[in-house]
This record gives structure tokens, sequence and C-alpha cells, in this order.
């Protein structure tokens, strides 16, 4: 570990210029690859109009009756499923890093789940499960919805428990735990005015990757016949023809602006991250 | 930490806890495993019970049977096809981006912009990725009508994005994304002390490659490889938005067989759905097992 320091400065960097040009080449390449399929996408949804570029096809899809209802209700969705998938997973990772480190193992393969059920298994499990008497829930528009944001708040488990374990972690809990208590906190302020705040990046950059995942999810939506953003996009590609694109090129910007935010405040905080960053 | 909680109050120095304590931290993790156990485990345990049930409710390994049949096989065949095809694929020129901006000598900001691009587009699947494939390689796609100028007719050469090549074009779209994110920080962990040593033992690149690249790293892209193997077996948004659902795929075969109107036998699409189960546990855990073994290299 201590032998290797940089005694002098070894100059083997055989082929520094060829390997960087090699470097660009490829990074050139693979760049294309992601980002004609933007460039087309983007040129249909400014040919709305004949023989004019410009933005009917946004000006005709934010125009369209069904569009902002879906959206505000997959918004309203996505922001149901982060603050209870919050309430929920924040105590979790909390109690199971202070308290019940025994049962990490337990929560950790449990957030593997989402991965293991597919979405299109899941949902019709749900449907199973829910559509008859003891436990009735598909019964009604709402009540539908409902089980929607629970199912939701399920399948964000595994990034909401990533995104506050490794807050946690990157911040010292069980000092900060003991400071508050030895000042006279109790179990609540401890919660909401010492380990909320110090974990704002982590809740945010798992709320923004939930938010990203939920809002345009089709497979469970749609079999749940809820009026959602993805049923709605997905009938807009067989309906609509300039409009999709625009679509697109929307829900593009969307997830960019999510993991923009996430990005640039998980930046904010690499100082106080660094020993978490190869976790 | 302490065992015996009566021991808790009384400990010398150490700070005083709450005395509802034992319930409290009970009561934190609960709500957790209640949502698991209602949306995730409740529902797939009753789809097992429920593929295990014949039209008159009996018990019966029927519907298990019928999981031989051409449609389910070649279904399940195209699904692990198109799941090995771009996993591999996915992981090779994963790995080849995530080398080049990471050790291959260009300016950090190469990165960067290769991360948060990367965080995007590997959220990007369902809907609009396959919009955004219509709209370039569909048949009046911006790079379909370009090809014709240059004299190349691609469908008339048999190509269509509604096929196997056409899935593959359009899953390494949110495939080769995974990669660089899930293997970045394995490369990471590649210290520049074990290349010093090796070059000052006297290893020609090659070697070096031979004896501690590929090495250190073979669990992390093996493990990543198959992530991304479940990744896209599981998919069915994007299929669905691309082919209607009509597409001969294992994801899209359930949805048929459970609320199409054309072909209709839930039980078989239970069955099914649980073979997929068992494919993607299989394919978690190994993933998970590889990931434990090179985290040994990365701390």
């Amino acid at each position: 570990m201590t032998t290797s320091q940089s005694s002098a400065p070894i100059t083997m960097k055989p082929s520094g210029t060829r390997r960087r040009l090699g470097s660009s080449l490829i990074f050139l390449v693979t760049s294309l690859y992601f980002l004609i399929p933007l460039g087309a996408t983007f040129y249909w949804s400014l040919r709305g109009q004949k023989d004019v570029l410009g933005f009917e096809a946004y000006r005709k899809l934010f125009a369209d009756t069904n569009f902002l209802p879906s959206f505000s209700e997959s918004i309203i969705n996505a922001v149901a499923t982060i603050a209870l998938s919050l309430l929920i997973v924040v105590p979790t990772a909390y109690w199971v890093t202070l308290r019940l480190p025994k049962l990490r193992p337990v929560v950790e393969f449990i957030t593997l789940l989402p991965f293991v059920i597919p979405a299109i298994v899941l949902v019709f499990g749900i449907i199973r499960l829910y559509s008859r008497p003891p436990l009735l829930l598909t019964a009604t528009y709402d009540s539908s919805r409902i089980l929607l944001i629970c199912v939701y708040v399920a399948l964000s488990f595994p990034y909401m428990f990533r995104s506050v374990d490794n807050g946690l972690r990157a911040i010292d809990v069980n000092t900060l735990t003991e400071a508050a208590q030895s000042l006279g906190a109790d179990w609540s302020t401890i919660l909401f005015k010492v380990i909320f705040p110090n974990l704002r990046a982590a809740l945010l950059s798992g709320a923004l990757l939930t938010f990203a995942i939920v809002i345009g999810e089709l497979t469970i939506a749609l079999y749940m016949a809820q009026h959602t953003l993805g049923p709605y996009m997905a009938n807009l590609t067989r309906s609509k023809v300039y409009e999709p694109s625009a679509m697109a090129i929307v829900a593009f910007a969307i997830t960019w602006a999510a993991m923009g935010i996430i990005d640039f405040v998980g930046r904010g905080s690499s100082r106080y991250l660094q020993t978490t960053d190869t976790d | 930490m302490e065992p015996n909680p009566k021991s808790v109050n009384s400990t010398v120095g150490g700070a005083q806890r709450p005395p509802r304590l034992q319930v409290g931290h009970w009561l934190g993790v609960l709500p957790f495993f209640i949502f698991s156990g209602l949306f995730l485990i409740g529902p797939t345990l009753i789809l097992a019970y429920r593929s295990l049930e014949g039209p008159q409710g009996e018990l019966t390994f029927d519907n298990y049977r019928q999981l031989v049949t051409d449609t389910v096989v070649s279904a399940y065949g195209i699904s692990i096809q198109i799941s090995l095809t771009t996993a591999i694929l996915g992981g090779l020129i994963g790995f080849l981006i995530a080398w080049v901006v990471s050790r291959g000598g260009l300016p950090p900001r190469f990165r960067l912009i290769t991360t948060t691009f990367s965080g995007v587009a590997a959220n990007f699947a369902g809907v609009p990725l396959a919009s955004a494939y219509v709209f370039t390689l569909g048949r009046v796609g911006l790079v379909t009508a370009l090809l014709k100028l240059l004299g190349v007719d691609l469908y008339k050469t048999g190509f269509t994005l509604y096929s196997f090549l056409g899935l593959t074009i359009v899953y390494l779209y949110f495939q080769i994304p995974l990669m660089v994110l899930t293997i970045l920080p394995a490369l990471d962990g590649l210290k520049r002390e074990w290349r010093e040593a090796a070059e000052n033992l006297g290893a020609t690149p090659a070697q070096y490659w031979r004896h501690v690249v590929i090495p250190v790293l073979t669990p992390s892209i093996m493990g990543t490889m198959i992530l991304l193997f479940g990744n896209s077996f599981g998919a069915h948004a994007t299929a669905y938005a691309l082919t209607g659902g009509l597409f001969n795929l294992a994801t899209l075969l359930i949805g048929q067989q459970i609320s199409g109107d054309v072909l209709h036998n839930p039980g078989l699409g239970y069955a099914v759905a649980m073979g997929m189960v068992l494919i993607m546990a299989f394919s978690i855990f190994i993933y998970s097992v590889l990931q434990r073994r090179s985290e040994r290299w990365l701390r």
C-alpha cells in the first residue's frame, strides 16, 4: 500500500496522442448512435405544419384535450409516490443502519424484488389479488388509482433505499443521533430536524429517480386502465402523426431535467460524499 | 449494540435512549414490510398459486405442461435471444465507452457528459424511446429517408424496426448506458498503483491487462451483463409501444394470454409469468453474487 509512492515520474506513455485519437473516435461514433434518434425525432417534431419548420406539433400536443389531464394526473401520482416512499424508506433505512443491522440483508433482498418481478407480471398479480371481495380495490377508478400509487411506491423502494442508504453512510448517523439525544431531542425532532436536512441531496436524488420512472410508466397503468401519461403516449403514437415526436422530445426533456438536477445537487455535495463515491 | 434493552438506560457514558425504543424501531420498519408484502410479494404468490389452477379450480400442472407449445417456446426463445444479444453487445460497447471516458486520456468533462447522458438514456425506455426510433428507422424515419436518397432502400433489404434486429437496436439505447453507469465505479477501482507496480516489475501492457485488469474486472463485467440480460428480458413497455403488443416476446405473450381477445388462456399466462420470474430471480441472484465478489477489489 505505501511502497509504491511516486518516485521518479514514470514516463511510460507509449502512445498518448494515438490513444486520445482512438478515444475521441469511439466517443464520436457512439455519440452519433445516441444523438441521431433524438435529432430525427426533433426534426419531425418541427414538421407539424406543411412545408414550414415550426412548433405546430407542440402546440397541437398541448392543445389536445387529453394531454394536460393525463400529464397532471401522472405528476400528482408521481408526487404522491415520492412522498409515501420517503415516509416509508427513510425510517426503514435509518433504523436498519442504526438499530436493526440484522434486518439489513432482509431489506436489501426485498429491494431486489422489483427487478425480479417484471412489471407485466406484477400488474396481473395485483389485478388478481385486488379485484375480488376481501380486498376489492379495482372497482372504481379512484380506488384503482390509489392501488397504482401503492404499487409505484413498492417499485420505488430499490432506488429510494439505495439513495437514502448511501446518504446515511456519508453522514455519521450514530454521532448525530447521540448528539441530538444528549441535547434532549426526541425521535421526531431527530428525524425531521437532524437526519432529513442532512440527507437532502440523497432524498432528492431518490425522489427524482422515482419521478423519472413513474411519470411515463406504461405497463402497470395500461392494464389497470388508468388515464396517465404512459397509456396516453402509447395511444398517441397510434392515432397521430407528428404529435408523438413532440411528445417524445418533451418526455426526454423531463427525464433530462430530473437527471440533471440529481447530478447538479450530487456534485454540490460531493465534498461530503467522497467516502461513498465508490460504493 | 446493547443486547439487553433493560441495560440501555444504565449504560455509563452512553446517550440516554428514550424508553419506547423497542416498539419505536419496529414501527419504523413495519410499513416497509407491509407495503412489500401487499404490493410485491402477495401479488406474486397469488399468481404462483393461480398458475397451478385448472379451469375448474383444481390443482394441476396443465398450465406448465403447455409451456412447451410452439408459441410459448418461441416467445421465450426470442426474448432470451434479444436479451443475450443486447446484454453482450451493450456490455461490450458500454465497457468501451466507460473505458474511453475514464482512461482514454479525454478531458474530464467528457466523462461528466457521458454519465449525465447515460442517466437520462437508461431511464428513457418505454413509449418515447419507441417513438423516437419510429421517427428514425421506421418506414418514414429520417435515417430511412436519408439512406433512400443515397440509393439504399432499407425496407427493401428486409429490414424492419418491428423485428429482432429492430428491437435489438432500440434496446441497446438503454442497455449501453446502464452498462456505462454500472461499470464506471469498477473501472475507478483499478488503482494507479497496480499499473505502476506492474510496470516496475517489467510487465508489458498486454501482461498488465491479462494478469491485472481482466481478472479484477471480470466479475463486474459478467455481473453487469447479467443485469442487462434481466433488464431486457423483463422489458415490456418499449416492445409494446413499438409493436402494438403483437410481437412474439415473453412479456407481450403474458399480456396477450391474460387480457387479450384472440389468445385468451389466463392460466397459461400465469405459468409464463412464473417462468419469467424464475429466470429473473436466477439472473439477479448471479448478479448479486458476482457484484459481491467484485466489491472486494473496489474498497
